[in-house]
């Protein structure tokens, strides 16, 4: 049994309880409690709130001639230009792909756990850390929501407001956070035969 | 009961004895291709000279301003922090809440422990408080996001310079120098030397021999 805090591999007493590691004190299992619950509550909790964070403005735009709300698919079309459009890009790949790929990513991966796939859990445990490696970036857009409302303030001219789809956004970029951490990529390879693993 | 060098690949669970590694080199997981560990050399000193630089750069990162703004004979300018007291006004205290978390406090507790680690580990057997603060270390990693928003910063500098004259401040700089300074921290420590010599929490279960040439062998 492997520490999950300190990776001292140590044989359980024999019994009922798998006890605390002895070398920095953290509780033991074999494998993540409820790791697979866990993932898939935090997972459906971001896909529900994947919906108003697209349909809802994160930012508000007022001038004199009236305002206007932008949600995040607006935000990267109005960027879209013949010099911003890197900038859109970034966007885009950090607010709209990455989080739906995350969703999509570990929803198939815990499909495949439940399901006991033994194929490819090479390519399956790639792709979990993949998703492990990216998922802050899609932070992006909330830092450049943050900033330009706590720049833009040059009332009456301009001045740019946080709008409610900005905390359902947030939300889906740490549920999903949340949710590649309950999952225990261990699990992967629990299907395969012993045999086939140490090959 | 428990031996040191033995390891379980955090990723599939394969049960495995580290081969000695040449100073810079790394050993991965024959089956999942994870790094198991990796030979660094110095790590004790260079986290240490790091933790304190980065140290240095978040204090002044977080006190001086990060974007100005000069528009119709106005200026205006933000730090760090208040960006996040910005939304907790205008009624969006989770994002708010969050901003604070992953810009502010993440890399402040990132920053803080580490040094703590690296000055606790400087002794032969470093203390069970050592492992205590060690154990968060992961944590504060994930959550502390200042190169996602220094690229976030970024963006929306670009986008508001579109309406306005954007000024970028001391602060900017700082945030930059201190992603590189944070990588280069997180890269040259090495957690499995101090879990190696840490005092353990079950004196009983200990091993009586020194691990050091152990877990080398």
């Amino acid at each position: 049994m492997s520490c999950p805090a300190c990776a001292l591999v140590s044989r359980p007493p024999r019994g009922a309880d798998a006890g605390r590691c002895p070398r920095c004190d953290e509780p033991l299992a074999f494998r993540a409690a409820n790791s697979i619950q866990r993932t898939w509550a935090f997972l459906i909790a971001a896909a529900i709130c994947y919906v108003p964070a697209n349909l809802l403005p994160v930012l508000t735009t007022t001038t004199p001639q009236g305002s206007e709300s932008d949600t995040i698919l607006q935000g990267v079309v109005l960027l879209w230009s013949p010099t911003g459009w890197p900038l859109s890009l970034i966007v885009l790949v950090a607010s709209i792909m990455i989080p739906s790929a995350k969703i999509l990513a570990l929803a198939y991966l815990l499909l495949s756990v439940q399901r006991g796939w033994v194929a490819n859990p090479g390519s399956r445990t790639r792709a979990y850390r993949i998703v492990e490696l990216i998922g802050r970036w899609s932070m992006v857009d909330v830092f450049v929501d943050t900033f330009t409302a706590a720049l833009v303030q040059l009332k009456p001219l301009m001045a740019v407001e946080p709008a409610p789809g900005l905390a359902f956004f947030a939300a889906v970029v740490v549920l999903t956070m949340l949710a590649v951490e309950a999952f225990d990529p261990r699990l992967i390879w629990d299907a395969i035969p012993a045999e086939e693993r140490h090959a | 009961m428990a031996d040191p060098s033995l390891i379980a690949c955090p990723h599939c669970d394969l049960l495995q004895r580290l081969p000695a590694l040449p100073a810079g080199g790394s050993a991965r997981c024959p089956r999942c291709d994870r790094e198991l560990a990796r030979a660094r050399p110095d790590a004790a000193t260079r986290s240490l000279a790091l933790s304190l630089a980065a140290a240095c750069l978040f204090v002044v990162a977080n006190a001086v301003p990060m974007l100005g703004l000069r528009a119709a004979g106005r200026d205006a300018s933000t730090t760090v922090i208040g960006g996040a007291i910005h939304l907790w006004t205008h009624d969006e205290r989770m994002v708010a809440a969050l901003v604070l978390c992953t810009a502010v406090l993440a890399p402040g507790a990132q920053i803080a422990l580490m040094l703590a680690v690296a000055l606790g580990a400087r002794a032969a057997r470093p203390a069970a408080w050592v492992g205590a603060l060690l154990r968060h270390q992961p944590a504060a990693r994930t959550w502390s996001m200042i190169e996602v928003m220094l690229l976030g910063v970024l963006v929306a500098l670009i986008k508001i310079a579109d309406y306005a004259n954007v000024i970028p401040g001391t602060a900017l700089f700082v945030l930059a120098g201190l992603v590189f300074v944070l990588a280069a921290m997180q890269a040259s420590f090495d957690a499995r030397d101090v879990w190696a010599r840490v005092v353990w929490a079950d004196a009983a279960a200990e091993p009586a021999a020194d691990l050091g040439p152990e877990l080398a062998s």
